[in-house]
């Protein structure tokens, strides 16, 4: 570890916290429909789409109308890209001739676009059109995180308001995210990673001639080793930065090529992978203080910080530890850190990166619920590969996907001021809201569905050859990959132990189906709880209430996160990496 | 429900238009006004011929040239199949590979251990630096090939290291295409 890699991290969490409030504040307008400045453009624009969609912008939804909404949208724009997949052959705009997407994998990404997971099964540069990426898939980062970030603010208006069934219009609320929060820094930050060297044309690939032709071995289908000599190299190109913004700034973190943040043209320099790190959580720690201001209590959107802050602050400290150690079994090598190079754990990561922005880009993609890579943590150090793991295991809850973070740390506070409430045997209250059994219930209907999935399908996966048969990498290892494989689709986060082979009919079913559980299984309980709390009428604040701002308060959110993470997990994390860790370190290989 | 299946349907549609068509095409017309030679990947000539881009890494394996890292992407910086090994870091397949590239390395350069990033793969496979140290290290069997003295070959992996972006953001990088266009156009191979 040096003292560079630290400053880029502190550096970084300022930056975070810089953008909180002024994010925290244009959202709240945003959604309260108050003036801001974009108003006279974009307003204009939101007409339209009433006018075109048919939209009544008086009418209100009960939390069971925005959910059917909510559903109907994400059903019929997942059948829009699973026909766009299937029909690229035909469309234009597909300068490679790409043939049509398979059915399974093309319902795989489907199900995963839509859910915000974004887990690829394929290699975007030899699959998907140009066509498909824009329309289909760069528009499903955009649908799905605005999707998200309006679930988040139902929750918020649940607490906030009193004695009421109506929570806001869905399609209103969609609308005004996508044309207020999204866009505008999507078009800006586009143009800033083109001015980094992303690539944005519509040509087709580009042949050129190699300097020095090479000499390769190529092992045909036969399984018999020839060689060939390689003149030209093949340049991918496409529509790229345009997506990119929207997949950082929504958390998406479907890559356009297969390397993902690791391609040079998706994540040229150093500065476009600060860049694309402060997009990813940017969204989610603004939403913590709206949760402050909608509600009326700041003090307790920075409790809520705050814990965020120390959850990510432990990830980031202890993955960048283990990188930097390196590999003790590469001998021969040279792994120290010096003035000139990073040193540690590079398989798998970029020069231009390094130790100390490879360990903060995949913590932040895995405590969002982003999943955009920018070095390969199947490669990872045991320890390093297992940051990302639990922090998807906790549910990503550490700032967290747009809104499905601030969601999901809503279901741990309920649950933390419910143990409080034990504790001292009082009614549990959240900011004036009595919270009853028919909340905790449904909170944790949200926790447990996440569990069941992951290690259901884990189980299964582990024992039977359709699910083993795709382990790349043998040893305890193995096991790493499939629960990285479900935790990451349950958690819809979307990056991945890679070397898993996850484009067979198993795989591709059995992560689209967690997607879909881990996804809709945790909205409606979601919304079932801002429907009860926005019925429930505001008590004043007694001696005895629990305060839920300050530090204890923040303490309690931390221990009951990893409380539950640890409980659910442990026993599955002590066979996969721990137990790995421990082999490395006595010289053991598979 | 109904109404809200209507409303599903045309909303989709129209944010479609608006933010899978309308807003990429936007983009990549004020790109290609703005950074023409960034929005098409940097492409770099050699005699008229184009002989790569400046930011995606390629294969050099003579002795003349300097080195990039080892690559997972198809049979070697293939930039149609970009990707790491995957391979984690007890599997034997890497253990063995790096075994047998520091073998290489260390009987071209005895004097050094080998630096990490020299034999080990990128995440994408086409990573087009390398650490200034895996850069020192070449030095010698480069200036030999070519027939040049030591520092003069020092010196122009000095130009073409680039230092943090800003000064402290990422790690100081030589570009290795860059780098050995250079000794071509200075000092051609015999």
């Amino acid at each position: 570890m040096t003292a560079n890699g630290w400053l880029q991290i502190v550096f970084y969490l300022l930056v975070i916290f810089l953008l909180t409030k002024p994010l925290g504040i244009y959202m709240t307008r945003v959604f309260s429909r108050e003036k801001t400045f974009l108003d006279p453009v974009l307003r204009p624009v939101e007409r339209i789409v009433y006018r075109l969609t048919g939209v009544d912008e008086k009418h209100e939804m009960r939390w069971t109308e925005y959910a059917i909404a909510m559903l109907l949208f994400s059903g019929v724009s997942m059948a829009l890209l699973y026909l766009i997949e299937r029909t690229q052959k035909w469309l234009p705009l597909n300068p490679q001739k790409f043939p049509n997407v398979e059915p399974g994998l093309a319902f795989g990404t489907a199900a995963s676009f839509t859910t915000n997971t974004n887990w690829q099964a394929y290699s975007g540069e030899s699959t998907m059109s140009y066509l498909t990426q824009m329309a289909g898939l760069a528009y499903h980062n955009f649908a799905s995180a605005a999707v998200g970030i309006v679930l988040a603010i139902v929750v918020i208006r649940g607490i906030a308001r009193k004695e009421t069934d109506k929570l806001g219009n869905f399609w209103m609320d969609t609308t005004r995210c996508l044309l207020w929060v999204l866009l505008p820094i999507c078009i800006v930050g586009s143009l800033v990673f083109v001015s980094q060297g992303v690539v944005q044309n519509l040509k087709p690939y580009t042949t050129v001639q190699l300097i020095e032709p090479q000499t390769v071995q190529v092992t045909g289908a036969d399984g018999k080793a020839t060689t060939q000599t390689v003149t030209q190299q093949v340049i991918a190109q496409g529509p790229v930065a345009s997506q990119e913004a929207i997949k950082e700034f929504g958390t998406n973190g479907g890559g356009f090529f297969n390397a993902n943040s690791a391609h040079p043209f998706e994540n040229p320099t150093p500065l476009s992978n600060f860049f694309q790190i402060v997009l990813i959580f940017a969204i989610p720690s603004g939403l913590t203080y709206t949760l402050g201001r909608m509600t009326g209590s700041q003090r307790h959107g920075w409790a809520v910080w705050a814990a965020m802050a120390f959850l990510f602050f432990a990830g980031v400290t202890t993955l960048y530890w283990a990188e930097a150690r390196g590999n003790p079994l590469l001998a021969g090598t040279d792994q120290r850190a010096s003035a000139l190079q990073s040193g540690g754990n590079m398989e798998g990561k970029e020069v231009r990166f390094g130790i100390a922005n490879s360990a903060l880009f995949a913590t932040v993609t895995t405590d969002a619920s982003c999943g955009a890579v920018n070095g390969m943590h199947d490669s990872f150090t045991p320890l390093g590969g297992m940051v990302p793991l639990i922090n998807i295991m906790l549910g990503e809850v550490v700032f967290g996907g747009v809104g499905a973070g601030l969601y999901g740390i809503v279901v741990f506070v309920i649950l933390a001021v419910f143990i409080a409430g034990l504790m001292v045997g009082r009614t549990p209250e959240y900011l004036g809201k009595k919270i009853e059994s028919y909340d905790v219930k449904m909170a944790m209907l949200a926790i447990l569905v996440l569990t069941f999935t992951i290690l259901g399908f884990s189980a299964v996966a582990v024992v039977r050859p359709f699910g083993t048969s795709s382990i790349s990498n043998p040893g305890p290892h193995g096991l790493s990959q499939v629960l990285y494989a479900y935790v990451s689709s349950a958690g819809n986060n979307g990056s991945a132990f890679a070397g898993l082979n996850a484009n067979t009919m198993w795989y591709n079913t059995s992560t689209a189906a967690a997607q879909l559980l881990g996804r809709f299984f945790m909205i409606i309980p979601v919304l079932a709880i801002a429907g009860s709390l926005a019925k429930k009428k505001t008590l004043p604040e007694s001696a005895g209430t629990f305060p839920v701002t300050g530090g204890l308060f923040a303490s309690l959110l931390v221990s009951t996160i990893v409380i539950v993470g640890a409980l659910t997990f442990f026993p599955a994390l002590s066979l996969g990496p721990i137990l790995e860790h421990l082999l490395m370190l006595a010289g053991k290989s598979f | 429900m109904k109404k809200n299946l209507l409303i599903a349907v045309w909303f989709t549609l129209v944010t479609t238009v608006i933010f899978g068509v309308l807003y990429p095409l936007g983009i990549t017309g004020l790109a290609q006004l703005f950074f023409r030679d960034r929005a098409n990947g940097q492409l770099v000539e050699k005699s008229g011929q184009l002989v790569g881009s400046g930011i995606i890494g390629q294969a050099f394996s003579g002795p003349g040239y300097f080195h990039p890292r080892p690559s997972s992407a198809g049979t070697g910086y293939d930039p149609t199949a970009s990707g790491g090994s995957n391979l984690s870091p007890t599997n034997k397949t890497l253990l063995e590979r790096v075994k047998g590239d520091v073998q290489k390395l260390q009987s071209e350069n005895a004097s050094a251990a080998i630096p990490v990033d020299l034999v080990t793969t990128s995440g994408s496979g086409l990573d087009p630096d390398i650490s200034p140290a895996a850069a020192e290290f070449q030095i010698a069997r480069v200036a030999r090939a070519r027939g040049v003295q030591e520092d003069e070959v020092r010196g122009f992996v000095k130009k073409y290291t680039k230092d943090r972006d800003l000064g402290f953001l990422g790690e100081p990088r030589v570009n290795v295409l860059e780098l050995n266009l250079e000794l071509d156009r200075s000092h051609p191979l015999r």
